[in-house]
C-alpha cells in the first residue's frame, strides 16, 4: 500500500535539489527516444554539450535563446505567485512586438537614448494592455484567466498576421508578411562584437535581480504573497486584493510584452508571424523548473536555452530530429511537478494490504 | 449495568509525528449501555473512534467485538467497511449527506448494491419506517436533505447507521450544532434505542448533558484515560478537574457601568448568498465597558452579521455607526481604520496566511504604519523585533518568529490573532467563535483578554454556539435566529434555547 502525507515544510535542500534533480532526470530520460531514434548516446550528449559550450559562438547562441525566455518566465513566475494563471505570454509578446515595430521603424525621429527606452516601453504597454482584458473579466465576472488568456493568443497571433499583411506590412518586403526594419536608433546593441547576443540579456537580468527584491522586501511583494497564498486572509486583513491582481496582471503582461520588444528591436530587426517558436508557453515551464524564484528563472532559462540550443546542434550533427529539445523540456516539467509533489508530501510504501483475519 | 460487554478495545495508541494523540487506552462498552467520552477539545476523543471505525490504524493495540456467535472475536483494524460489516455505526460532527437526495436516498445510498435496475424501494421504506416507531427519530424521508433542519439531518444520519444494522453507535459531538431542546429530544431518542439493546457511546466536553444522560463517563486528557466511573457516582467538579488536571479559573464578570455608544446598527440587512450569510434588519447598540454576546445556533446570520462587522459584506439597508458618524467606504481597511479589531471565525483561512511567517502576519493588518515600511519597502528589523515583543507578551509558542504560521497549533494560531487585534487598541472588538477549538487554558486566555479590553473600555460583539460561554462573559445577550437579531431579558437557558430555536418572544 502507498499512504501519502503532507510534509510539515519542504527542507531547503529539496527546494534546490527538486528542480536540479528535475532538470537532470529529464536530460537522461531523453536517452531512451535517443536509443530509439538510433543514435550513440554519449556521442548525442557529448554534441549537445558541444553545442552549448564548445564555442564563443555556441555558448553566445544559446545566451541570445535565453534571453525571451527569462522574460516570459518572469510574466509567467510573478502571475503564478499572486495565483494569476496567465497562460497568454505569447500573445502578449506579439503585442509588444507589434508596438515596437509600430513606434520603431522610422515614425519618430530622435535619438537612441530617447527612442530606444521607448521603443521597449511601448512593447511592455502593449504587452500590459494585452492582459487588462483577461484581468477585468476575471475580477468583475469571475470569468477562468486560463481560458481567457490561453484563447487570446490565437486571436493576438491571427491580429499580427493581419496586420502584417495590411498596415504594418513592409512596401520593399518584396510581398513577404513582415513589417519594415527597425530602425538603427531603436536597435538594441550587441554584447560581443559579431554575435547575435544583445543587451536584452542584461535588460532581462536586471529585470529579474529587480523583481527578485520586490517579492523579498517590498510591501508590494507582501500583498502578492499573502494574496497568493491565502486571498480570503488577505482580503479580512485589509489587504486590496483585486488592486493587487490587476497590478500583477499588468506586470506579468509586460514583462511578456518586453519580450517581444527585446526579440524585435535586439535580434531580429522586423516582425514577422513567426517571431515566437513558443518562448510565452516555455517561459512557463521556465517559472515552474524556477519554483517561482525570479532568480531561479534566470538559471531555468539558461538550462531550457542550452536544451533546445544543445539540441539543434546534436540533430545537425547526427541527424536526430531536434524535437527532442520539445521532449526534454516537456519532460522536465512533468520532473519537476512530480518533484514538488514529493516536496510536498512524503510517500510511505508500507507492507502488507488487507489482513483479513 | 450487568449486561454483557460487547465491545472492548485493548491498549490503543496512536500517533502523528512527534504528537501522541491516543495513549494505550482501555474501553469497555456493553450492551444497552450508553458511555459517554468526556475530555477538552484535543484529548483524543475523536481520534480513538476514528480507529474504532477504521479511519485511522492504530500504531498499537486492539478492538474486540461480540460477534453472533455470542463469542469475542478481534476487528480488523485500518478497515471502515469492515468495521460497518461487523455493526458500528459512526455519526461524524460533519454531516455526510448529499444535500440534492432525498433524506429515504441517503439512508439507502450505499447500502444497496449500485448496479441494480429496480430498486425494491417499498420494502426499504418500511424497514426505515419501522426503525423510526422503534426510535422516534422522526424524520421527513422524501424531502431533500438541503431542505432539512440540522436536528432533522443529524436524524437521518442515525437512521443511516441504524439501516445498517449497527448495534453499536458513536455520536461524535452530536449536540455542537443543535438547540438545547433539540438536543434533549435527541438523548430521548437515543434511550429508546438502547432499550432495544443498541449501544452508543458519545463523545461530548458539555458536562450538563454527559451528567444528564449517560450511564457511564470516561474521561480522556492528552491521550489517556485518566477516569472512568458510573454517572450516578459521578459529580460535576471532580469531572472538571479530570478533565482539565488542575481547577478551572473561574472568569467571573465583575459589573461596570457603560459609557458612551461605540458602535451602533440600525434595521441592517445583510444580502448574502446563503441564510447563514444574510442578516434581516438587525439592531444593536454597545457601548464601551460592555460586551454583547450573539447567541445562536450555528448557520442562522452568525456569519453574515461577521462579514458585515469585518467589511467583508456591505450593508444592503440600514445605517452602521461607529461613534455616531456611519461608516462610508465597506472594506476591511476602513472598518479597522474606524478603529474596529476582528478575531474571525475561521482562523486558518480568515485570520492568516499560513505560508508566511509568524512575523509577517502579526503586521499584515499594518502594512501601512510608518514602523514597519520605508519607500514600499518592509522594514525588517522592526517588523521582527515586533514580532518577538508580542510574541512574548502574548507567549505564542512555536518555532519562533520567523516560521510559517501554519507551523503554530490552534491555541498559539488564536494568540497570534489576539495579538495583532489587541496591539492595535480597537475600541470595538469582534469576536466570532473565538475560543472554538481551543483547550481550556487557550480558551481562559483569550476570555482574560476579552474581559481586558472591556475594562480599558473597549465594547466587545461575542458571537459564539455555546452558551455557557456566552452566559459567562456577556453583559447582555441577543440572540440571533434565521437572521434576525433579538434583546435577551432572560437568565434562564430554557428560555434562550427556546429563543435560539426561533419559537418565543
Amino acid at each position: 500500500m502507498i499512504r501519502i502525507e503532507p510534509r510539515h515544510a519542504p527542507s531547503r535542500w529539496m527546494t534546490f535539489g527538486i528542480p536540479v534533480g528535475s532538470a537532470l532526470a529529464a536530460l537522461l530520460l531523453a536517452a531512451v527516444p535517443l536509443s530509439f531514434a538510433g543514435a550513440g548516446i554519449i556521442e548525442a550528449y557529448q554534441e549537445m554539450y558541444k553545442g552549448v559550450f564548445g564555442s564563443v559562438f555556441a555558448f553566445t547562441e544559446m545566451l541570445t535563446r535565453a534571453t525571451p525566455l527569462i522574460f516570459t518566465g518572469l510574466a509567467a513566475a510573478i502571475a503564478f505567485r499572486a495565483r494569476l494563471w496567465n497562460i497568454g505570454a505569447e500573445g502578449q509578446l506579439y503585442l509588444g512586438a507589434m508596438a515596437a515595430v509600430a513606434l520603431g521603424t522610422g515614425q519618430i525621429d530622435a535619438p537612441a537614448y530617447i527612442l530606444l527606452p521607448m521603443v521597449l516601453l511601448a512593447g511592455a504597454l502593449a504587452g500590459s494592455l494585452g492582459m487588462l482584458g483577461p484581468a477585468w473579466l476575471k475580477l468583475r465576472f469571475g470569468a477562468d484567466e486560463v481560458v481567457t488568456t490561453l484563447l487570446l493568443n490565437f486571436i493576438i497571433l491571427i491580429f499580427v498576421q493581419m496586420m502584417l499583411e495590411g498596415p504594418l506590412k513592409d512596401p520593399m518586403g518584396l510581398g513577404w508578411p513582415q513589417s519594415m526594419p527597425i530602425v538603427d536608433n531603436a536597435v538594441l546593441p550587441a554584447i560581443v562584437p559579431r554575435m547575435r547576443l544583445h543587451w536584452g540579456l542584461g535588460l532581462a537580468v536586471a529585470v529579474a535581480v529587480v523583481a527578485q527584491l520586490m517579492f523579498s522586501r517590498s510591501v508590494w511583494g507582501f500583498r502578492v504573497q499573502a494574496v497568493g497564498e491565502n486571498p480570503a486572509a488577505a482580503r479580512h486583513a485589509g489587504i486590496n486584493v483585486r488592486r493587487v491582481m490587476l497590478g500583477v496582471a499588468m506586470v506579468s503582461g509586460a514583462l511578456a510584452g518586453l519580450a517581444g520588444a527585446s526579440e524585435v528591436t535586439g535580434l531580429k530587426g522586423y516582425l514577422t508571424a513567426d517571431l515566437s517558436p513558443g518562448f510565452g508557453y516555455t517561459g512557463i515551464v521556465v517559472a515552474m523548473l524556477a519554483g517561482l524564484s525570479p532568480i531561479g528563472v534566470v538559471v531555468a532559462a539558461l538550462f531550457i536555452a542550452s536544451v533546445f540550443v544543445g539540441a539543434d546542434a546534436m540533430s545537425r550533427a547526427l541527424a536526430v530530429s531536434s524535437y527532442l529539445a520539445d521532449l526534454v523540456v516537456a519532460m522536465s516539467l512533468i520532473c519537476v511537478l512530480i518533484g514538488g509533489f514529493i516536496a510536498r508530501n512524503r510517500v510511505i510504501f508500507t507492507a502488507g494490504a488487507r489482513n483479513k483475519s | 449495568m450487568n449486561n454483557e460487554i460487547v465491545l472492548s478495545l485493548r491498549n490503543l495508541s496512536k500517533r502523528f509525528g512527534s504528537v501522541v494523540a491516543v495513549d494505550d487506552v482501555d474501553l469497555d462498552l456493553h450492551r444497552g449501555e450508553v458511555l459517554a467520552l468526556l475530555g477538552e477539545n484535543g484529548a483524543g476523543k475523536t481520534t480513538l473512534m476514528n480507529m474504532l471505525f477504521g479511519h485511522y490504524l492504530p500504531d498499537a493495540g486492539s478492538v474486540q467485538l461480540r460477534g453472533a456467535d455470542g463469542g469475542m472475536h478481534d476487528l480488523p483494524l485500518g478497515h471502515p467497511q469492515l468495521a460497518l460489516e461487523a455493526g458500528i455505526g459512526m455519526v461524524h460532527q460533519h454531516f455526510t449527506l448529499a444535500e440534492n437526495l432525498t433524506a429515504l436516498d441517503n439512508i439507502l445510498l450505499g447500502a444497496e448494491p449500485l448496479f441494480r435496475l429496480r430498486r425494491n424501494r417499498t420494502a426499504a421504506r418500511e424497514r426505515v419506517q419501522k426503525i423510526i416507531s422503534d426510535t422516534g427519530l422522526v424524520a421527513p424521508l422524501d424531502e431533500a436533505v438541503g431542505r432539512l433542519s440540522v436536528g432533522e439531518r443529524q436524524r437521518v444520519e442515525i437512521l443511516k447507521a441504524l439501516y445498517r444494522n449497527a448495534r453499536i453507535l458513536v455520536l461524535d459531538e452530536p449536540t455542537a450544532v443543535l438547540t438545547p431542546q433539540e438536543a434533549d429530544a435527541l438523548f430521548e431518542n437515543i434511550g429508546a434505542m438502547t432499550r432495544n439493546g443498541l449501544s452508543v457511546i458519545f463523545i461530548s466536553h458539555k458536562l450538563r448533558e454527559v451528567l444528564a444522560f449517560s450511564d457511564r463517563i470516561a474521561v480522556l486528557r492528552r491521550g489517556r484515560k485518566v477516569g472512568e466511573m458510573p454517572t450516578s457516582s459521578a459529580d460535576g467538579q471532580s469531572i472538571a478537574e479530570m478533565m482539565v488536571g488542575a481547577q478551572a479559573p473561574a472568569t467571573a464578570l465583575e459589573p461596570m457601568e457603560p459609557g458612551q455608544v461605540l458602535l451602533e446598527l440600525r434595521d441592517v440587512s445583510v444580502k448574502g448568498g446563503s441564510p447563514r450569510e444574510s442578516l434581516h434588519s438587525a439592531s444593536l447598540m454597545l457601548r464601551a465597558h460592555e460586551i454583547v454576546g450573539i447567541a445562536g445556533v450555528s448557520g442562522n446570520g452568525q456569519t453574515g452579521l461577521a462579514n458585515l462587522v469585518s467589511g467583508l459584506a456591505p450593508p444592503s439597508a440600514g445605517q452602521f455607526l461607529v461613534g455616531g458618524r456611519p461608516i462610508e467606504r465597506f472594506a476591511p481597511r476602513h472598518i479597522m481604520d474606524a478603529g474596529i479589531g476582528r478575531i474571525p471565525e475561521d482562523r486558518h483561512k480568515d485570520g492568516v496566511v499560513g505560508s508566511m511567517t509568524v512575523a509577517e502576519n502579526l503586521i499584515i493588518e499594518r502594512l501601512d504604519a510608518p514602523e514597519f515600511r520605508k519607500n514600499g519597502f518592509l522594514r525588517r528589523a522592526n517588523i521582527r523585533a515586533h514580532a518577538e515583543k508580542l510574541s512574548a507578551a502574548y507567549d505564542i509558542r512555536g518555532p519562533g518568529v520567523d516560521a510559517k504560521a501554519q507551523l503554530l497549533s490552534g491555541g498559539n494560531l488564536q494568540k497570534l490573532i489576539l495579538a495583532r487585534v489587541f496591539e492595535a487598541g480597537p475600541k470595538v472588538i469582534l469576536a466570532n467563535q473565538p475560543t472554538r477549538g481551543l483547550d481550556m487554558g487557550a480558551a481562559a486566555e483569550v476570555a482574560r483578554r476579552l474581559l481586558e479590553a472591556r475594562s480599558r473600555g473597549a465594547g466587545v460583539i461575542l458571537i459564539s454556539e455555546d452558551l455557557d460561554e456566552i452566559m459567562a462573559l456577556s453583559d447582555r445577550i441577543m440572540v440571533i435566529n434565521n437572521g434576525s437579531l433579538r434583546e435577551v431579558h432572560t437568565t434562564d437557558r430554557n428560555q434562550i434555547g427556546l429563543m435560539m430555536a426561533g419559537e418565543a418572544a
